[in-house]
């Protein structure tokens, strides 16, 4: 046949699309600074309170009120003489595990909505979409105190609320491609072939709209730790003995102005987190973009 | 005479408008008006008009991927107008579709193998994934490929690769229809010709029945057995392709033909030029849609729509004046010896 | 040789584009006269229409490299050359001496502005007319290009209009200030044949009228062989043959553009339906992986390891006005 195509050398072929974005992410600086600072966290949470030699819970009344770099204490110590980096440490584990529980069921919560709502664009979408919108129309800080308020607090019940408060968002998204997707010649393809609604949102749409979907969740990650902030700095979250960031910054209120640090210092790990993780989402946003890819 | 493989009945598509006004009623676009024609077994049907003439709806529609609004379709025997999508499911393993977009059918974060085996999936669950494999590089060299390329993805391939790869996914779950819709019009002329030539040699293969959309007259010329032409979402005239390029019937066909240009410089004539644009298919002029820029309109035209009728065997035409004598592109073979088949 | 003793209006000379390290077009030359049209003809990556966009300083200069010669003559006979000139000399000439459209004409319309404003903008910027007066000559012009209801559709905003006209719309913004040069990069490719039928003609008929030049830039041999007076043929960035229309069709003497013309289907096809056509074999190649030797050689049945492997062939003179770039035309011809 005359139009038999020859084997095409494989070096011909430009990088793999994965590869130009890890490239494009890497040139972005505050989001690889925003991942570094985010692995020194999670690593620092993980070992760091097994290399001190305080316990979280602690007491030392010898040693009230230490400033940080004023004694044995590096980052000061508080009301009760604790140490403030390890109760800050373990405070990590607790808001960073909030956070990543939250962003995951929220995601995944998110994207089945929004696959379904865009994928079945009759009365069933509709009134998915109504629902979002009717949740959204609650301001979300409301919607938490209010939900926290009903239920006895624990980490469970805490991780479920936030992330009951931060679906929408990704089902929007969702919602959005999985409509422009359909009408893509390769869906219509699948739907020519006669594959079953279920593999073709997993298998054909889903796969397209990773990238939006990987955007929001990591925003979602900052916004999941600021809300357990809120929810535990108002006191209906995380409750006191266990640290948290939010009951952390709680207690101390008090002393804001003979201990500064104790509010000070619990501020800037939650704002170094937050700012981290949405550095993080705008770099893989720009990384992800496929207007980046000129063969795409 | 054998049944058709395809029997379309009056089939109609109108896509409601948004409401302009509360009290207005509700606006019509008439992307398909009343089209009725056969698909004959292991003929290639063409079908050519310009945006807005409702082909590329017509292909849509008889396959299902958009509900009709109204009229029949039948498909080997079977009425599937109203098939419920679980028992359309068998029925799509018989007909196929080549779309026009290489890049846009291709599923970009899929493997080709992913993309060939998907019909097989669906088709032949039955399958090894062994035997799935084979499948597929059997199919990849159908249609001129390398097996390698099973390994690959989309976007490693040119625009006639990926053509020659969508209608390798057409094929492989062997299909008795496939619905080409303008499947070289996106294609560089020198690869164009390839995948006509691919075609060509697949259809003779495998006696395969094409439904054989396109805007280049030369293009479906070339390839069709018969050739319908559209506007306005009607058929405004159907017959044997030389019978149509060497005595058009219709004045739309004359000025369609005319329109062309050819780097043939025998060929070259006197151009009819239409006057004006296609009228929106919003609000169709009355009677016939064409009276409004054709050359040889009377008052008449704008009574009733004219039928698609048979004016000599096997020639319909959607016109009321037969007495017009019009210009073919090309003459009538003086007694030439048959040098195709 | 300057313009003035060869009658050229514009002349191209080793006009060379590169995005990186990646060649678009190399040593790119060619010559336009007074009121002729010129049809660049090339499938996609041939370059063609990085060839007009370098021309009209439309490339983005921190994006490519660009060198060559691109020399006018201008009204009193004095050359510039283009490539060379001040952005704002530049910005002067492209409203004024040399027209552009675009295959896509919404690319080219401020959806925002009515159809009458966006050809008035340019009148008083580049002649100097009073709003008033502008806005007048803007409906002219808007007749001129064969737009029913002129003074309706000046008000107009460019979506309200179909593609046909739309089109039309551009060409009355290019032809604005009388440009003696028109490019036009696949200017009906996404028309209708009707419809690029109405705008051919239009073209046509604008030429006669005004004598401007045209650079028509298309991968349709149909539409060359309609319009054209002479036709430079590109091939994967370089020009490949160029000729007049009429000894281009007739007697082709590269293998490529010989096979370009055999490949395009034609209507005379129907009377034998099925008869496979006459296919170039293999694809265009990837800028980025240009065949060594003649780019050509490996789709050509006429290509031998020597010389065609060996090096680039030269543009060769073939007849006075007919230049192409094979190794082996001669041999072929014979």
């Amino acid at each position: 046949m005359s139009g038999t195509v020859a084997d095409i050398p494989a070096a011909s072929f430009p990088p793999a699309r994965s590869t130009r974005a890890a490239t494009r992410f890497l040139r972005h600086r505050l989001a690889v600074a925003g991942v570094v600072v985010v692995v020194l966290l999670i690593a620092a949470c993980a070992i760091g309170p097994m290399l001190s030699p305080y316990g979280p819970l602690t007491i030392d009344l010898r040693r009230r009120f230490q400033a940080p770099l004023a004694g044995p204490h590096w980052l000061g110590s508080d009301q009760l003489g604790r140490d403030l980096l390890v109760r800050l440490l373990m405070a990590g584990r607790i808001s960073l595990t909030v956070g990543f529980v939250a962003m995951g069921i929220s995601t995944a919560v998110g994207v089945l909505v929004g696959l379904l709502a865009g994928f079945y664009r009759g009365w069933i979408g509709t009134a998915l979409m109504r629902l979002v919108d009717a949740v959204l129309c609650f301001p979300s800080i409301f919607l938490l105190l209010t939900l926290a308020a009903l239920v006895s607090p624990s980490l469970a019940t805490i991780t479920l609320i936030i992330a009951l408060t931060a679906w929408m968002e990704v089902a929007r998204v969702v919602q959005g491609q999985v409509i422009a997707l359909r009408e893509r010649d390769f869906a219509v393809a699948a739907e020519a072939i006669g594959a079953s609604d279920g593999y073709i949102m997993l298998r054909e749409l889903l796969p397209n709209i990773m990238a939006p979907i990987i955007v929001a969740a990591t925003l979602n990650v900052a916004r999941a730790i600021l809300a357990e902030s809120y929810i535990s700095y108002l006191g209906y979250g995380i409750q006191p003995p266990t640290a948290s960031w939010g009951n952390m910054l709680n207690n101390a209120q008090e002393y804001l102005e003979s201990a500064p640090w104790l509010a000070l210092l619990p501020g800037a790990v939650i704002t170094l987190a937050v700012t981290s993780f949405n550095f993080i989402g705008d770099g893989l946003r720009d990384a992800l973009d496929p207007r980046g890819d000129r063969s795409a | 005479m054998t049944d058709p493989l395809v029997r379309v009945r009056g089939l109609s598509k109108w896509y409601p408008l948004p409401r302009r006004g509360l009290f207005r009623p509700r606006e019509q676009l008439r992307a398909l008006d009343g089209v009725s024609f056969d698909i004959r077994r292991g003929e290639v049907l063409g079908l050519v008009g310009e945006s807005g003439s409702g082909k590329t709806t017509v292909g849509r529609t008889l396959m299902r991927l958009t509900e009709p609004t109204r009229g029949t379709i039948q498909f080997r025997g079977q009425d599937i107008t109203h098939l419920p999508r679980r028992e359309l499911r068998p029925v799509r393993r018989h007909m196929q579709l080549v779309f026009q977009d290489p890049y846009g059918s291709l599923n970009p974060r899929m493997s080709v193998e992913r993309i060939l085996s998907t019909p097989l999936l669906v088709h032949e669950p039955a399958l090894s994934p062994r035997q799935r494999r084979r499948r597929v590089e059997e199919a990849l060299d159908l249609v001129g490929l390398f097996p390698g390329a099973a390994d690959r993805y989309p976007h490693e391939f040119s625009g006639g690769q990926r053509q020659r790869i969508g209608i390798a996914r057409a094929l492989i779950a062997g299909p008795e229809l496939l619905v080409a819709d303008e499947p070289v019009s996106a294609l560089d002329v020198s690869v164009q010709a390839q995948v006509v030539n691919l075609l060509l040699d697949l259809r003779a293969r495998l006696g395969l029945t094409v439904l054989f959309v396109a805007h280049d007259l030369a293009v479906v010329g070339t390839i069709s057995d018969r050739v319908a032409v559209m506007y306005l979402g009607r058929i405004v005239e159907l017959a044997d392709t030389a019978a149509l390029f060497t005595g058009p019937r219709h004045p739309y066909t004359e000025a369609l033909f005319s329109a062309v240009p050819t780097i043939d410089p025998a060929a070259r004539r006197r151009r009819i030029l239409l006057q004006g644009d296609v009228p929106s298919p919003v609000s169709p002029p009355s009677g016939c849609t064409f009276r409004t820029r054709c050359p040889y309109a009377q008052s008449r035209c704008a009574d009733e729509p004219p039928d698609l009728r048979e004016v000599s065997p096997g020639h319909w035409k959607a016109c009321v004046r037969d007495d017009l004598a019009l210009a073919a592109p090309i003459s009538a073979p003086i007694l030439q010896p048959t040098q195709a088949d | 040789m300057p313009l003035s003793e060869t009658g050229d209006l514009l002349r191209v000379e080793g006009l060379t584009v590169r995005f990186g390290a990646v060649p678009a077009i190399e040593d790119v030359s060619f010559a336009l006269r007074p009121g002729e049209t010129l049809a660049i003809v090339g499938e996609s990556s041939s370059g063609k229409s990085v060839t007009a966009l370098a021309l009209m300083r439309l490339l983005d200069p921190r994006a490519c490299s660009v060198s060559g010669r691109a020399l006018l003559r201008g009204p009193d006979g004095r050359e510039t050359d283009l490539l060379a000139l001040p952005e704002r000399a530049m910005a002067d000439l492209r409203g004024r001496a040399l027209g552009m459209i675009f295959q896509e004409p919404m690319t080219s319309l401020n959806p925002v502005h009515t159809v009458g404003r966006q050809i008035s903008e340019s009148l008083i910027r580049h002649e100097r007319l009073s709003p008033r007066a502008a806005a007048a000559r803007a409906v002219d012009l808007l007749a001129e290009v064969g737009i029913p209801e002129p003074a309706r559709r000046a008000s107009a905003f460019p979506h309200q209009l179909s593609g046909g006209m739309r089109q039309r719309a551009t060409i009355a913004i290019a032809l604005a200030c009388r440009p003696r040069i028109l490019i036009a990069d696949e200017p009906t490719t996404a028309l209708d044949v009707t419809i690029q039928a109405q705008i051919l003609d239009l073209l046509h008929r604008l030429q006669q009228e005004t004598g401007m030049a045209v650079v028509f830039i298309t991968h349709n041999l149909g539409v060359v062989a309609e319009i054209a007076d002479r036709v430079v043929v590109m091939y994967a960035g370089q020009v490949v043959e160029d000729a007049p229309v009429a000894a281009l069709l007739e007697h082709p003497a590269m293998p490529y553009t010989a096979g370009l013309m055999r490949s395009v289907p034609r209507l005379d096809a129907a009377l034998h339906t099925g008869r496979r056509l006459l296919a170039i074999p293999g694809n265009v190649p990837d800028p980025r992986q240009r065949p060594a030797g003649c780019t050509f050689h490996p789709r050509c049945g006429h290509a031998r390891p020597d010389p065609c492997l060996r090096a680039r062939p030269a543009l060769e003179w073939a007849a006075p006005d007919h230049r192409v770039r094979c190794a082996r035309w001669q041999e072929i011809a014979a």
